[in-house]
């Protein structure tokens, strides 16, 4: 369609630097991560610091009669209670996309750990106390929890009054959004079907489950406004958000990004951001917020559960003949990202294969259950553990190899996706799926290897020592996703970067500023590894995140590499023209090839692309800043259309399989995953270390929710059972097995180096590799996520 | 009350404790050492692991005045905690012997100027720090095996680290690192 705008995609200058793309650089927060000095938000510190206490509702939903903080006020040592009657302005909502979401609640509560109150106290302890202390009288209303009851003719409607722009194609007021997508005759196809398979799907609710907590510190300044210290993935939404419900300017709203211990999608909405400046505002002084884990599970969206309901039909011949699928996501109280993940699962909803003929329906619903939002994935990895389950059925039921019929099938450079967008680059599905398949198997019976007792910790119940090897059998099961990348469906996802280069201490010196959350990921490495590609320097310092230049967009749907990686490419390489135009005048007269020639920036130096050396950049730079501010945007999307859903939503597709072995434990339903090896697409690994290290850490969250990970919200009240690490399991590294990972690098022309966004795609194929694993070790059908043991015993 | 112990080789008082502070608590707003981290605060994650008299303990569920007179290391005096081990015996700290040591400053902006412990290199090097929210935990923990069990196997590994939960990594590379630490530290020997 569209030519890639701004950057071109090949490498502009010689790698010849040390320490530019493509090397494993070590990341520059290194050092300050392993001495402990590295300042987190919840390690942020003030004179004078208060703490901020949040009050969260204890019934899912309910009227609220009446609020008494009277006791709470009276308590030594808090210094403010504050109520929705308090908020400063007219402004008392926010939302990514709707602005739905009370500040603090009114009137109502929508679901369990809804924020009422908030408190500022000179100890955490205090302001603990103090919250517990505000009397809360609630009239409970009967609870939405999922389709029937949301749908219901006489359904309480969670939100009265709608006026978002989604509201006028919803099918009922419970609904948040609803994208069908229509292409070809799925119903005429079906006749050409000589194999048909059903399927009910149901996943489980995941939580991101970063380790570093919400938290945060605002600093009230001396004009009126507030310094916020934060841990967000998009500094600038944030921004967007709070500053109306503070009533002031954005200018007046200073935001620096701190230390973030994880992000995965769960702050991509605001969480104590407004409540620690309303309270700084409030009382003059300094609030420090710190949710612990208990108040860390009501205090951010998780990943939507969903029911997913799917039809397949195949040839004889292995041939897909065509899909229906209809995707119910649970949305929760408020709407947060959900209208943006219906888009995906509809849009991926049938995989990376070749289907003409297809009838998608996705949607997502308003309930009392816990809101949900974006998570790794986004909507793509409750389809992809659907669709995979199908293709394994369908081929069963064709006599078909599992991995055949697959690649049978696979998309490819060229095909149609359903929205009738051309998939404009590399997608080797078969060929990751060959690569994963070819990788060795795990030797049988390793729990065997250092001697005749069998290590028990190599063995499903692990040190519970539960099996010495009886029962247990092994399966292996295949899986491959598709995901996209960046901002969909017409957004203006672009990013912003501002590079200056100067002479210090004699050195040639660059300084990358961006709005870019680090929240692991490693961007900060790869921009440092940019520059020096770019700009042909070693030094270069990454200034600090902060609102003092434009944004960056959301570290999330694994752009920031693609989209603020590109920002920092191009700022470098407008900073690059500078430099040699500063050059030309300098020393032009000098050398014919200033005129002549093209000039790159090698080691320090300028050079002819011939390697001759014209002068050097400290030269060329004294006392002289070179300095450009220059936002960058992928080429444009467009929205689906609402009725068919046709359009060219997506930017870049990103491709992962994975290949699973485990061990069951067939009486006790316990499994252990043996291996989870991974083959994926990358376009280009700027940073193959932390390429490695983000498709292992995606894997294992595919594999925790795959065998563990689910938020239990009761069916009857809508309150959450499990809020804590001790109920809600993440992996452990005893759970977790070795994880072979394959690299392919085939370019994307359209993006920056040829790069693919990478972070999410294992997050897909991980959790349906395990569900297949287990299915093929113990012959049952499981069709939901997580697998549990009484799923597996039948108990 | 008032709570005296020792932190990375320095003593440390902490006045106006309320009963209920955890030794974490302390560490962290007190005396300002945050390196150690409160990622549950419940005895289920790890990230604010400390060595209690050398025992490697969840500060968030020890009380601050159960460390009264005792020694703690953090994983900021880690480094200095692995030199001067380095220089005694090959097993094990005494009581006395991690008296006799304290840690040293360094620029809090950069790290420059920080000597690293073993550890802390093979972390940095085998990439096994993302978001870095659960380092300072395995970091004290997986010095500890390693002084304890300076040839471990890869299942002896994941056994000592199981307490200490990472959500980004996936735990491969914590593995190559603490595999890399044990390696060098043979080396060396
Ligand atoms: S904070 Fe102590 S174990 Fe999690
Ligand atoms: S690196 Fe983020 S939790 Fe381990």
């Amino acid at each position: 369609m569209s030519t890639p705008n701004g950057t071109p995609t090949k490498i502009t200058q010689g790698s010849q630097t040390k320490g530019g793309i493509g090397e494993s650089t070590l990341r520059p927060d290194g050092t300050l991560k392993v001495t402990g000095e590295f300042a987190y938000s919840s390690d942020m510190w003030h004179e004078d610091m208060l703490w901020g206490q949040i009050l969260r509702s204890t019934v899912a939903h309910a009227e609220i009669v009446s609020i008494d903080t009277s006791e709470a006020l009276a308590l030594p040592g808090v210094y403010a209670v504050m109520t929705y009657d308090d908020l400063p302005t007219e402004v008392k909502h926010y939302g990514l996309e709707i602005q739905d979401t009370p500040v603090l609640a009114h009137g109502k509560v929508r679901h369990h750990g809804e924020p009422v109150a908030i408190v500022a106290a000179d100890h955490p302890e205090t302001a603990r106390r103090a919250a517990a202390k505000i009397k809360v009288e609630y009239r409970e209303l009967p609870v939405i929890t999922d389709e029937a009851s949301a749908t219901a003719p006489d359904a309480v409607l969670v939100h009265e009054n709608r006026d978002d722009h989604h509201i006028g194609h919803v099918p009922h007021p419970n609904i948040v959004h609803r994208q069908p997508i229509v292409r070809g005759d799925a119903r005429q196809a079906a006749g050409r079907a000589d194999f048909v398979v059903k399927g009910e799907y149901t996943f489980g609710m995941q939580d991101q489950a970063f380790l570093g907590p919400e938290s945060g510190l605002a600093v009230p300044d001396e004009d009126g406004g507030v310094h916020l210290y934060i841990a967000t993935q998009w500094l600038h939404s944030d921004l967007r958000q709070i500053a109306p419900v503070l009533g002031l300017p954005e200018r007046k709203v200073r935001m620096t990004l701190s230390g973030v211990g994880g992000a995965f999608g769960g702050r991509e909405d605001l969480s104590m951001q407004i409540h620690a400046c309303l309270l700084a505002l409030r009382t003059g002084q300094p609030v420090k917020i710190v949710y612990n884990r208990f108040e860390s599970f009501f205090g951010h969206v998780h990943r939507h559960p969903a029911k997913l309901y799917y039809e397949h039909g195949a040839t004889r011949e292995g041939k897909l003949t065509h899909v229906k699928c209809r995707i119910v996501l649970d949305g929760g109280a408020y709407a947060s990202a959900s209208p943006a993940v219906v888009g995906n699962a509809s849009s991926l909803s049938i995989g990376p294969y070749v289907v003409d003929d297809v009838d998608i329906e996705a949607i997502a619903l308003y309930t009392n259950n816990p809101p949900c939002g974006a998570m790794r994935g986004f909507g793509a990895v409750q389809a992809c553990f659907a669709y995979e389950a199908q293709m394994d059925k369908l081929a069963d039921a064709l006599g078909m190899d599992r991995v055949e019929f697959r690649q049978l099938n696979a998309m490819e450079q060229g095909t149609i996706m359903p929205t009738g967008q051309p998939v404009d680059s590399p997608a080797p599905v078969a060929e990751l799926l060959r690569r994963v398949k070819a990788m060795p198997l795990p030797p049988e019976q390793q729990w065997l290897a250092a001697g005749e007792e069998a290590d028990v910790r190599q063995l499903p119940g692990g040190l519970s020592n539960t099996t010495h090897g009886e029962g247990v059998v092994r399966g292996i099961g295949y899986a491959v996703g598709i995901k996209n990348v960046g901002f969909s469906e017409g957004f203006d996802d672009y990013s912003t970067a501002r590079v200056r280069m100067e002479v210090v201490g004699g050195e040639p010196v660059a300084t990358v500023h961006t709005a870019m959350a680090e929240v692991g990921q490693g961007g900060v490495t790869v921009h440092a590894q940019i520059a020096r590609t770019e700009l042909g320097v070693t030094q270069v310092t990454i200034h600090p995140a902060d609102t003092q230049v434009g944004s960056a967009g959301s570290t999330s749907a694994s752009r920031q590499t693609y989209v603020t990686g590109g920002a920092v490419k191009n700022s470098c390489e407008l900073v690059r023209e500078k430099v040699l135009e500063l050059g030309r005048r300098k020393f032009g007269s000098y050398h014919p090839a200033w005129a002549t020639a093209e000039l790159l920036l090698e080691g320090g130096k300028i050079v002819t692309d011939g390697g001759e050396v014209l002068a050097d950049l400290a030269d060329v730079l004294e006392g002289e800043s070179v300095e450009v501010e220059a936002e960058w945007r992928h080429r444009p999307t467009e929205a689906f259309d609402l009725r068919t859903g046709q359009g060219f939503g997506h930017v870049q597709y990103s491709f992962a399989a994975h290949r699973a072995v485990v061990e069951v434990d067939t009486e006790l339903g316990l499994v252990k995953v043996i291996e989870l090896a991974c083959a994926q697409d990358v376009g280009k690994a700027l940073n193959p270390l932390s390429v490695i290290g983000q498709i292992q850490g995606g894997t294992v969250q595919g594999l925790g929710v795959a065998v563990m990970e689910e938020i239990i919200v009761d069916p009857v009240t809508a309150k959450v059972r499990n809020p804590s690490f001790t109920d809600y399991l993440i992996p452990t590294i005893l759970d977790t097995p070795t994880i072979p990972v394959d690299v392919l690098e085939l370019a994307d022309d359209h993006a920056p180096y040829g790069l693919r966004g990478i972070g999410e795609a294992p997050t897909l194929s991980s959790t349906p590799a395990v569900l297949a694993a287990i299915r093929n070790a113990t012959g049952l059908e499981l069709n939901r996520t997580p697998v549990r043991p009484e799923h597996l015993t039948g108990t | 009350m008032r709570v005296n112990f020792t932190v990375n080789g320095r003593p440390q008082e902490a006045d106006d404790v309320w009963e209920g502070e955890s030794l974490l608590y302390v560490l962290r707003e007190r005396l300002g050492l945050p390196g150690s981290k409160n990622a549950c605060e419940q005895g289920e994650c790890g990230s604010c692991t400390v060595r209690l008299d050398g025992v490697p303990v969840c500060s968030c569920l020890v009380a601050a005045g159960q460390a009264e007179g005792r020694e703690v290391v953090t994983v900021e005096g880690l480094a200095d905690y692995a030199k001067h081990r380095s220089c005694g015996s090959s097993r094990g700290t005494s009581l006395q012997e991690a008296q006799d040591w304290a840690a040293k400053g360094h620029d809090s902006q950069t790290g420059e100027g920080s000597e690293l412990a073993p550890i802390q290199q093979a972390f940095i090097d085998a990439g096994a720090v993302q978001c870095g929210f659960c380092t300072p935990g395995l970091l004290v923990a997986a010095d500890e095996m390693l002084e304890r069990n300076p040839n471990p196997s890869d299942a002896d590994i994941r056994e000592a680290l199981s307490g200490n939960l990472c959500r980004c990594t996936g735990y491969e590379k914590i593995m190559d690192a603490v595999r890399l630490a044990a390696a060098r530290q043979g080396e060396a020997v």
